[in-house]
C-alpha cells in the first residue's frame, strides 16, 4: 500500500544523484527572460537577424549550382536556417555562393556583382573549381575566387553534396552570429568544464584530506 | 564530286579521299571561296554550313589545317573541305559571303588560331575577352593556370 503523505504535508524530493543535471544550462538571456527581462547589446541582436536570415545572390556559374538547387529543395531544406531566399538583385542579397568555376571572362561579372552588394556581405566559395580552379588547371579559368573576392568559407567538393554546401552555411552562420564573440553553447560547454574541474579538484582535496586523516590516525596508533 | 569542283573552279581541288563514309576534298587556299559558291550553287546543292574548324599543326608547313563541313538539306548528304591557312600570316578567305552562318565560326577560329578571314564583316574575338593577348588554342600558346603541386604523389 502506496504512502499517500496527508494533506498540507510538506514535500519531500530526493537529492539528484547527478548534480550537473540541476545545472542550469540555459543562455543567460534566457534566464533573464525568465525573470521578465531581457537585456543584450544591438551588434549581437543584429548578429542574431543576420543569422537568422541570409539572403544569397541568385547566380551560379556550372554543375556545383545544380547542388546549390538541392540545398533548397524539400529533402534538405535550406529554408530551416532562414537561407532560402535567394534573390535576384546583388543589392539585396548579403550572401554569394560562388557555385562552380570561374572563368577569365565571368570574373570581373562577378566582382562587379560583389562590388553592388550592400556590406555587410559574405562569400561562399562553394566546390574545388571556385576554390583553386579544380581540374580546370589552364588559360581561362581563374585558379580560385578568392584571387578577386575575399571568401569566408571554402565549401571542398567536385561538386560538393547538398550537405557540404548546409555545412558551410552552418559554418557561416557562426561566423557571423556570434560576431567574433565566443557563442552561447561553447560558453556552456565552459561553464560546465569549469565545474567538473573544481568538482575534481574538490574531490582530490577531499580525498588528500581522508588521506592526511589516516596518516595521522596511523601516526597517532602507534606507541610513543 | 572532285571533277564536279575541278569543271567550275579548275585546279582548286589538291586531294579527295574518303574515310569511314566521310568525304574530305582538300582545295588550295586561294580557291576556297569560288569551291564553296560552286558547291552551294551547282548541283550538289550545299546549302547549309555545319561548321568551321581549325587545328593547329607546328611541324607542318600550312600549319593551321581549316575544315569546312557542309551539308546539303536538299539530298541529305555531307562532305568536308580541307584548307591549309599558312604558318607565317595564316588568311585565306571568308565564305561569310556564301553562307552568312560562317560569320560567328570563322571568328571563333580567328579568336582560338589566329587565322585571318579576309572579307569577313566584323572579325573580331567571340570566347575570349576583346582584350585578351594571344590566341589561346595555338600550340606555342602556354598552357596556363598554376603549377600543379604534389605531382610526385600521384
Amino acid at each position: 500500500m502506496a504512502l499517500i503523505p496527508p494533506p498540507g504535508a510538506p514535500v519531500r524530493r530526493s537529492g539528484r544523484t547527478d548534480d550537473t543535471i540541476d545545472w542550469d544550462l540555459r543562455d543567460p538571456e534566457a534566464l533573464e527572460a525568465a525573470h521578465g527581462i531581457l537585456t543584450t547589446t544591438v551588434e549581437k541582436a543584429i548578429a542574431w537577424a543576420q543569422t537568422s536570415a541570409i539572403w544569397p545572390a541568385t547566380f551560379g556559374l556550372a554543375c556545383c549550382s545544380i547542388e546549390m538547387m538541392h540545398t533548397l529543395s524539400p529533402r534538405l531544406d535550406m529554408g530551416r536556417f532562414g537561407a532560402e531566399y535567394f534573390r535576384g538583385t546583388p543589392r539585396q542579397a548579403d550572401l554569394m555562393i560562388v557555385a562552380g568555376r570561374l572563368t577569365q571572362k565571368m570574373a570581373p561579372v562577378v566582382r562587379h556583382i560583389y562590388d553592388q552588394m550592400l556590406e555587410p556581405k559574405w562569400v561562399i566559395s562553394m566546390g574545388a573549381c571556385a576554390s583553386t580552379g579544380g581540374v580546370f588547371n589552364n588559360y581561362a579559368v581563374v585558379q580560385g575566387c578568392d584571387k578577386i573576392i575575399p571568401v569566408d568559407v571554402y565549401v571542398p567538393g567536385c561538386p560538393p553534396r547538398p550537405e557540404g554546401l548546409m555545412e558551410g552555411i552552418d559554418v557561416l552562420r557562426k561566423k557571423i552570429g556570434f560576431n567574433g564573440q565566443t557563442p552561447s553553447s561553447e560558453l556552456i560547454a565552459e561553464r560546465r568544464r569549469e565545474r567538473e574541474a573544481f568538482m575534481a579538484a574538490a574531490a582530490a582535496a577531499e580525498a588528500a584530506a581522508a588521506a592526511e586523516a589516516a596518516a595521522e590516525q596511523a601516526k597517532g596508533g602507534q606507541p610513543n | 564530286m572532285s571533277a564536279q569542283i575541278n569543271a567550275l573552279v579548275p585546279g582548286a581541288v589538291v586531294e579527295e579521299h574518303e574515310a569511314l563514309g566521310e568525304l574530305t576534298i582538300e582545295v588550295t587556299a586561294d580557291r576556297i571561296l569560288e569551291a564553296c559558291r560552286a558547291l552551294k550553287d551547282g548541283p550538289t546543292q550545299f546549302s547549309r554550313l555545319s561548321g568551321v574548324t581549325c587545328a593547329d599543326f607546328p611541324d607542318q608547313p600550312g600549319r593551321f589545317r581549316l575544315a569546312y563541313h557542309l551539308h546539303s538539306i536538299q539530298t541529305g548528304s555531307r562532305a568536308r573541305l580541307r584548307v591549309w591557312a599558312g604558318g607565317l600570316d595564316p588568311e585565306v578567305d571568308s565564305v561569310t559571303s556564301v553562307w552568312a552562318g560562317a560569320d560567328w565560326q570563322e571568328r571563333e577560329v580567328f579568336d582560338q588560331f589566329g587565322v585571318r578571314f579576309k572579307g569577313h564583316p566584323d572579325l573580331c574575338r567571340i570566347l575570349n575577352p576583346l582584350d585578351w593577348d594571344g590566341h589561346p588554342l595555338r600550340r606555342d600558346y602556354p598552357i596556363g593556370g598554376e603549377d600543379v603541386q604534389f605531382t610526385d604523389a600521384v
